[in-house]
């Protein structure tokens, strides 16, 4: 890291010691009020709904301390069970649901030591910081108090100008510290949150469980639907051409003695629909697998799609060889999926696409210079790319402030397979 | 004339085997995997060889890859690509050489026998020949093409899908002698001088296929 990156990573942990110190505060009253909700509970009518609100709120704090977690690089995932289905808020179901989830009562048992915590850390970072500015800005204040003034660091008492100066080198270096060592407070703080605000290990496997039905459900579904069009597709579509040009042979077999010209015309169109059907299955097939992805895979597909594209497309490449099929197939349809929506949405100019694999993970960035603004909770388009890489654990994120550029970053867990032979 | 085919379908094979008989080709050695084609091709040096880009053993790109190997080991050796699909990418890798000689077409082209065997011919007397679909694919990325006028477009789609100036003229109804004023046009247009005459034509080709 430059030295310009550290000195703005030390600040941004100075200033979030600040701010942990002042959301510290909030703890005990947060508390409190969970407390009073868990006396209240049992009260009919009003005590469930209160009891329900305190602990909102409480869920509300661990939110908030779990995505500064995950900002500052230490990620803590929600670890509550989901709501059971039946539940409405204040019956006695909801009630249970919220009490019974140990996650509740760590969340609680955390706001106390938490807050002390952050207090006891971050007034250190303040301190260390804020003696080191001190030493800093000495020489001003000792010339405006008029040499009033009892020492710093090693000058104690500082007893004239000269040793009023070497405060300025002695205050860099506590700084410096305080910078240093701002971030490294931070991350014990929120490690020590971590240990009460991450899920246990029950609560992920329940998690994963969870997700995992979720997205095996999304999974089944989808290839549903999927096999159901196809179905329709051949039905409506090439067998039903295929059916018409035998009958159209048929018929030209009986005129072709009597009225050669007819049995002719007849021929021609039967080829003229063989045509059609053969389209028509070409891009079925397409739809499901395209073949220059069976032929090249991944990167060559990748580059067929984007010479076709009316938007310049440049492809980056780093991949060492084949990957599994099924992978290869979901990154394609949703790296052309995201082209299309360039096309479709973004008025740009240029587009490019990143393609990598390091660490068993597979990348693939799509980008594009146009208007930004697009936004996954809205386009279905979007949320189809999650749920397809849903089913393989990968993920989609999207950066498109207004104006541009949009990026789409997906991810997707992987082994490549053995380079081919 | 001499020709090699590879196909991995019997009856494809044997119906094109049929196809070129009819029309006086002489058919040297029909071909059903990967690995035999390039020795055939290094062997029987024939007139034209008319590939299917998808063969076994892996059944992916290996008639595209032994055409390709063939034609740098027998520069300018006219080869005729068939597939069940077009690529614009693969037609540009045919081209690389800038040999001439290059055909791709959809193998459903057959079915129009007198265009197909007019084809095989045009890219065995060194044309070239891409399907009209993969010209489409082409032309639709309008960017290195926008000086040109509607007229132009139009020639230069037949150009690319193998006609020659005098079908160009038939098919627009307008006199040769307009046709290769249109074609000079275009190449002025796309900055190709007239020095390197032959080969001009599969050099505007190749531009749009590396637009």
């Amino acid at each position: 890291m430059t030295i310009r990156g550290r000195v703005r990573t030390g600040l941004s942990a100075v200033a979030d010691g600040l701010f942990a110190i002042g959301l510290a505060l909030l703890n005990p009253a947060v508390l409190g009020l969970w407390l009073v909700g868990l006396v209240l509970g049992p009260v009919p009518v009003l005590g469930p709904e209160f009891l329900g609100l305190a602990t909102t709120v409480v869920r509300w704090r661990a939110d908030l301390e779990r995505r500064i977690g995950t900002r500052a690089g230490v990620p803590m995932r929600r670890p509550y069970t989901p709501r059971p289905d039946p539940a409405e808020v204040g019956d006695r179901q909801w009630l249970r649901w919220l009490l019974t989830d140990p996650a509740t009562w760590r969340d609680a048992a955390w706001l106390l030591p938490g807050a002390l915590v952050a207090i006891g850390l971050g007034l250190l970072v303040l301190t260390i910081t804020g003696y080191g500015l001190a030493g800093v800005l000495l020489v001003p204040l000792w010339l405006f108090l008029g040499g009033i003034w009892f020492g710093y660091g090693l000058f104690w008492p500082t007893t004239n100008l000269a040793e009023a100066w070497l405060a300025l080198p002695q205050g860099l270096v506590v700084v410096t510290v305080g910078l240093i060592v701002a971030p490294l407070l931070r991350t014990v703080n929120l490690r020590f949150a971590r240990l009460f605000l991450a899920p246990t290990r029950g609560a992920e496997l329940r998690l994963r469980v969870a997700h995992l039905t979720e997205s095996r459900a999304g999974a089944i579904d989808a290839q549903a639907v999927e096999l159901r069009r196809i179905e329709r597709d051949l039905h409506d579509g090439a067998q039903a051409r295929m059916v018409a040009v035998g009958m159209t042979i048929g018929l030209a077999e009986r005129l072709v003695l009597r009225d050669p010209a007819a049995a002719l015309k007849l021929l021609a169109e039967a080829r003229a629909t063989s045509t059609t059907a053969l389209v028509e299955l070409r891009h079925l097939v397409r739809g499901i697998h395209p073949p220059v992805l069976a032929e090249r895979g991944l990167e060559g597909a990748v580059q067929a799609l984007a010479m076709s594209l009316p938007v310049r497309t440049t492809v980056t490449s780093h991949l060492p060889s084949r990957l599994d099929t099924p992978v290869e197939s979901a990154l394609y349809f949703a790296v052309a999926e995201t082209l299309a929506n360039v096309i479709r949405h973004s008025n740009a100019r240029t587009a490019w696409v990143t393609l990598r694999h390091t660490g068993g993970v597979l990348f693939a960035e799509v980008g594009d210079d146009g208007d930004g603004g697009a936004d996954p909770r809205h386009g279905t388009g979007l949320q189809g790319i999650e749920r397809r890489l849903d089913a393989f654990d990968g993920t989609m994120s999207v950066t498109s402030p207004p104006g541009g550029p949009t990026v789409v970053t997906m991810e997707l867990p992987c082994v490549s397979s053995s380079p081919r032979t | 004339m001499r020709v090699v085919i590879a196909e991995d379908l019997t009856l494809l094979r044997d119906g094109l085997t049929r196809l070129l008989k009819a029309f006086d080709f002489e058919v040297v050695d029909a071909i059903d995997n990967g690995p035999a084609l390039l020795p055939a091709l290094l062997r029987h040096r024939p007139d034209v060889a008319i590939i299917d880009v998808r063969l076994p053993p892996t059944q992916t790109d290996e008639g595209l890859k032994a055409a390709i190997a063939a034609r740098t080991q027998i520069p300018g050796l006219p080869v005729l690509v068939l597939s069940q699909h077009v690529e614009p990418l693969y037609a540009r890798e045919l081209l690389t050489d800038q040999a001439g000689g290059v055909g791709y077409l959809l193998k459903e082209r057959v079915s129009d026998v007198e265009q197909f065997v007019a084809t095989v011919q045009q890219v065995a007397g060194g044309g070239t020949a891409f399907d009209p679909e993969v010209v489409a694919q082409m032309l639709a990325r309008r960017e290195p093409l926008a000086g040109l006028t509607a007229r132009e477009h139009e020639v230069l789609r037949l150009i690319a899908e193998g006609r020659s100036n005098a079908a160009v003229a038939a098919q627009l109804f307008i006199t040769e002698k307009v046709v290769s004023k249109h074609i000079n046009n275009i190449f002025t247009k796309l900055r190709m001088p007239p020095s390197d005459d032959d080969n001009r034509r599969v050099l505007a080709v190749l531009m749009f296929l590396n637009a």
